[in-house]
């Protein structure tokens, strides 16, 4: 951790940068968009904890995502809590789900668990319809608080998840750094050998989606605020889990790096085709670049620049 | 070469005198020709796109049809609208698009509870008058007055769906005594069931299974089965297309046949699901908003309507025939496109003064707001489908197969009771 | 007074449905339990195949079941392609877990976002002389519509089974999932093995879909519906064996149909998914796993 001193710098620097775009007050229509992008720069990066640096592929981030927004509704309802409190609930239910899911199944293979989490969307977005207290099938209309700073709630979003991008890629890249990444990389590798090496492979991989989920919890738990209507279909939606996917993959899996580059890339197309063209194309070509890029670039673009790099 | 100065004062002045008129030209043109943009989100994908879709188709015949007569205050109007794909996370962003990059002069609702409930805030914050495009109870949290919904659920949306079908049971001799009610886990659904338990309580029936499914439920016939177990008189089901098949067909199957069977089956007006059903939809006692009978076709403008709406509807790959939502859409922008002519201009709370005051006269007949913006008389309507043969989509075009049952103003024909005497 | 009619009901229309889990679940217990090959993409094949008959069924009025039979072989091919892909892309670099399951994954995503721009998101269904038709055997119903999808997709369980159990190819598939090195000692090469017994289990994935339409309307994310449930029961019925399957497809449908009819549908997914998670906490290898 000897560069610690010059992370903290840089994320100062762009939470400092953030707050700066913030205060200038442009076309709200750039925090809205900006907002969604930047959610994803978390969404990315925590998936990769798992699956990139782990190789354990979770397609249940709708799950995590959407419990961390049905924590923060549920609290709305009963305490109203400030935003802090309600990001901290979310994630640590999320984190919860997370390890308690890696308990029951990271003992078995990596396709079980990822079968797993196909499962766990379907049952926990059964739950919550079958939950009336935060709106069931029917959704929940949020108030958002009022006197804000930066005068527009969304706005002031845009600085708060500017600030949870900046912890969850520092957290990504101090993993990927320490023994504790050396180890998801091990055991990514060749399980059975790592456990041979005395790696403590379960620990490592309940560590990884406990984590995984804190942060994906924490990128749910604003979403109430944002779109004032939580509803189960749009919080459990499939964009999460293909987006999950593809920008990872797109931007490479190796790196903290990666997910950022991707979750950039994609986010802003997916947002300028939500404006343009027909969104259902949009989807399509997701899934088109998706493919592409596993079959041809596996190491997405972060491969990409380095083979071009001569390395 | 010097030209004498004389000349050139005269070429300068002649210069002068034409750029000023160019510029005067130009500006008044361009006047003339600033459209007045009206912004939307609208579910052309996802799961709301049925509706979705043919909603949009309306409001371009609209959109063509004031062009025609000149525009709005002289000046043509253009849509701009973006895919909301069913999903409440791209209101907030689309709007913002609309209001702050698109600079929108009006907007209006995408379709559905869903879409309108995360633009609700929006409108409120930035003070805009707000068209709803079918949502039940938007409203009812915000109590916002210049919010205005064209589904004719009228004052208490919840009952809105089901209060005709109960009405009509309590009307019949000899009077049915128990209900089973059953519906999806989704919102429109549980919104109707809540207004169900209450008209039964209303009304002294005494229910005996009221219980709900999943969406993505494969097989009703368990769910029917224990429905005929229960020997109910009514059965009130609140379904989405896919189930309202569902159901009505496992009810065949099983031979379900209480005394009077549907309420609130959305999808069952589908041109789709009518030719594909065809007689077993017999006897289907179901909520509607409008219906080819004559009552409906003698609204001013209706049949033009639906004559250029059938001749686009194929190629725009929606609903042929149109007979469920298109006219109210069609005429939600009627009641704007009024609204701005009356007022003289695009101020919005001007705007919705005059909407609150007005009665309005649109396609589907007089419209008047009341509280919270819904219509000031409910209006939803009691249809029952009779004497259906065949699959053919013609006959469906004109009356005597949805017949109106209730309220009495629009009523077109009398109830086949019980239900079993439709079937033969 | 117990409703023991509403039981024998609900029973047996768990069992009927169970017949037509089974056939669903047949592609993924060749891939993924035989092959070891995790395609998520499995159930976009079968709305795909669903879809397919229902063009057929409209447009020329073929009943769709035939219609999905005369489609197998298309169907056969594609999932040979879609192999041949999948193993130049990944198996061959040794690289199959993570980036085999997200390219599955896209492949899903693309074939039901096609179907949705191709169809739009209208329910389609099918028609056919015996649907809404049913028969009375003591006291219990049986509906054609779904009393014909069960017994094709029984008789699709047992000509597998016997395929794999009977023939030198299937044997060969049994045998490339558990020792690769003998079997190419025996002069089969695993390669072509491997593409034969996908294409039969994207085959089986199309017929099924002929099924599934025929008991209820389709739409693209349909598919959706039926990930959980075609894993479900080919872990519950234990890797690789086509027995299992059927068993735990019945179990399923029984319980499905069971909460239906009793405790609510409301539950009744999600208690399947309950089963495959305890399943999978404590006993893995399923009912009849290997």
């Amino acid at each position: 951790m000897r560069d610690a001193p010059l992370v903290l710098l840089a994320g100062l620097v762009v939470v400092g940068l953030g707050i700066g775009i913030a205060s200038l007050r442009v076309n709200p229509y750039l925090y809205f968009a900006g907002y969604v992008i930047l959610q994803y720069i978390v969404i990315a990066t925590a998936w990769n904890i798992l699956g990139g640096y782990a190789g354990y592929v979770n397609f249940g981030t709708p799950a995590f995502f959407a419990m961390g927004a049905y924590t923060a509704v549920f609290l709305i309802q009963t305490m109203r809590p400030p935003l802090p409190v309600l990001i901290l609930a979310g994630g640590l239910v999320s984190a919860l789900l997370g390890l308690a899911i890696g308990y029951l199944t990271l003992r078995l293979r990596g396709t079980f668990f990822s079968i797993a989490t196909l499962a766990l969307s379907i049952v926990l977005q059964t739950m919550i319809i079958n939950w009336e207290f935060v709106g069931g099938s029917r959704g929940l209309s949020v108030i958002r608080p009022s006197g804000p700073p930066f005068g527009n709630y969304v706005t002031f979003l845009f600085t708060v998840m500017v600030l949870l991008a900046v912890v969850a890629v520092s957290a990504a890249r101090f993993i990927e750094r320490s023994w504790v990444g050396r180890g998801l990389a091990a055991l990514r590798d060749n399980e059975e050998a790592a456990e041979c090496m005395g790696v403590p492979t379960l620990r490592l991989k309940l560590f990884a989606t406990t984590v995984s989920g804190f942060l994906l919890g924490v990128a749910g738990a604003p979403f109430p605020y944002y779109v004032t209507f939580v509803e189960p279909n749009s919080a459990f939606s499939l964009d999460y889990a293909v987006n999950a996917l593809a920008m990872p993959m797109i931007g490479g899996t190796t790196s903290w790096i990666g997910p950022v580059i991707g979750a950039v890339l994609l986010g802003s197309a997916q947002q300028l085709a939500t404006v343009t063209i027909s969104s259902e194309m949009n989807l399509f070509i997701v899934g088109i670049v998706l493919v592409a890029f596993v079959v041809a670039a596996p190491e997405g673009i972060l491969g990409l620049v380095r083979r071009l790099r001569g390395r | 070469m010097r030209q004498p100065w004389t000349r050139t004062i005269v070429d300068g002045a002649l210069a002068a005198a034409l750029t000023v008129v160019l510029l005067l030209g130009s500006a008044l043109g361009a006047l003339a020709a600033d459209p007045i943009k009206i912004g939307f989100g609208m579910a052309l994908t996802g799961g709301l796109s049925a509706n979705g879709k043919p909603a949009l188709l309306a409001i371009q015949i609209w959109k063509d049809d004031i062009n025609k007569k000149g525009g709005l205050l002289g000046r043509p109007v253009e849509l701009v609208f973006y895919d909301d794909q069913t999903n409440p996370a791209t209101v907030p962003g689309i709007y913002t698009k609309l209001l702050e990059v698109d600079k929108v002069d009006l907007i209006i609702s995408g379709y559905g509870t869903n879409l309108i409930a995360p633009l609700l805030p929006i409108a409120i914050e930035r003070k805009l008058t707000l068209m709803g495009m079918f949502g039940l109870a938007n409203n009812e949290k915000y109590q916002y007055p210049n919010y205005f919904q064209i589904q004719p659920a009228g004052p208490d949306p919840q009952v809105s769906t089901a209060i005709g079908f109960f009405e009509l049971a309590a009307k019949q001799t000899p009077r049915p005594q128990t209900v089973a009610m059953v519906g999806a886990d989704a919102e429109y659904p549980q919104n109707a069931l809540v207004g169900a338990r209450e008209l039964v309580k209303k009304f002294g029936f005494k229910t005996v299974y009221d219980k709900t499914y999943p969406p993505s439920t494969v097989d009703y016939t368990p769910i029917v089965r224990a429905i005929k177990a229960t020997n109910a008189d009514i059965v009130f089901v609140a379904s989405y297309p896919p189930d309202s098949v569902g159901m009505l067909r496992a009810a065949h199957e099983v031979g379900l046949q209480p005394k009077i069977f549907g309420g609130g089956m959305v999808g069952l007006m589908f041109t789709s699901v009518m030719t594909s059903m065809g007689a077993a939809l017999n006897g289907v006692v179901n909520y509607d908003f409008w219906a080819p009978e004559p009552v409906f076709m003698a609204m001013p403008g209706i049949k033009e309507f639906l004559k250029e709406y059938q001749a686009r509807a194929e190629k725009a790959g929606v609903d042929t025939l149109g007979y469920y939502l298109p006219p109210y859409s069609y005429a939600l922008v009627q009641v704007l496109g009024q609204a701005v002519e009356a007022t003289k201009g695009l101020d919005q709370q001007k705007l919705a003064d005059y909407i609150r005051a007005t009665e309005f006269n649109t396609i589907v007949g007089k419209v008047k707001f009341g509280k919270n913006g819904e219509w000031a008389k409910g209006r939803t309507l009691m249809v029952q489908y009779q004497k259906i043969q065949g699959s053919s989509v013609e006959q469906f075009r004109g009356p005597g197969k949805k017949v109106v049952l209730w309220p009495d103003e629009f009523k077109s024909g009398a109830i086949i009771y019980p239900y079993a005497s439709a079937l033969k | 007074m117990f409703a023991w009619d509403l039981l024998a009901n609900a029973v047996v229309a768990g069992l009927l449905l169970g017949g037509v889990y089974a056939a669903v679940s047949l592609g993924v217990s060749i891939i993924f339990g035989l092959l070891d090959i995790a395609n998520i993409a499995q159930p976009a094949f079968l709305i795909l195949g669903a879809y397919a008959v229902y063009v057929v069924n409209t447009a020329f009025g073929v009943d769709p079941i035939l219609a999905g039979l005369l489609f197998t072989p298309l169907f056969y091919l594609l999932g040979a392609a879609v192999y041949r892909v999948y193993y130049g892309s990944f198996e061959r670099r040794g690289e199959e877990s993570l980036r085999g399951l997200v390219f599955f994954f896209g492949l899903l995503f693309i074939i039901e976002v096609s179907l949705s721009m191709k169809f739009g998101v209208d329910y389609r269904l099918v028609q056919a002389g015996y649907l809404g038709k049913s028969l009375e055997i003591g006291g219990i119903g049986i509906a054609y519509r779904l009393l014909v999808p069960c017994l094709v997709g029984l008789a699709m369980t047992l000509t597998l089974y016997l395929f794999l159990g009977r023939t030198f190819y299937g044997r060969a598939i049994m045998a490339v999932s558990q020792d690769r090195l003998a079997l190419r000692l025996m002069g089969a090469n695993p390669v072509h093995i491997k593409t034969v017994a996908f294409g039969i289990g994207i085959a089986a994935a199309s017929l099924a879909g002929a099924l599934i339409i025929t008991i209820t309307p389709v739409i693209p994310s349909s598919d959706r519906d039926y990930i959980g449930r075609m894993f479900a029961i080919t872990v519950l019925g234990g890797m690789g064996s086509i027995g299992g399957t059927l068993a735990a497809a019945m179990i399923l449908g029984v319980v499905e149909s069971l909460m239906s009819t009793f405790f609510g549908p409301s539950w009744a997914q999600a208690v399947s998914f309950g089963i495959l998670l305890t399943a999978l906490a404590v006993r893995p290898s399923g009912l009849f796993g290997r």
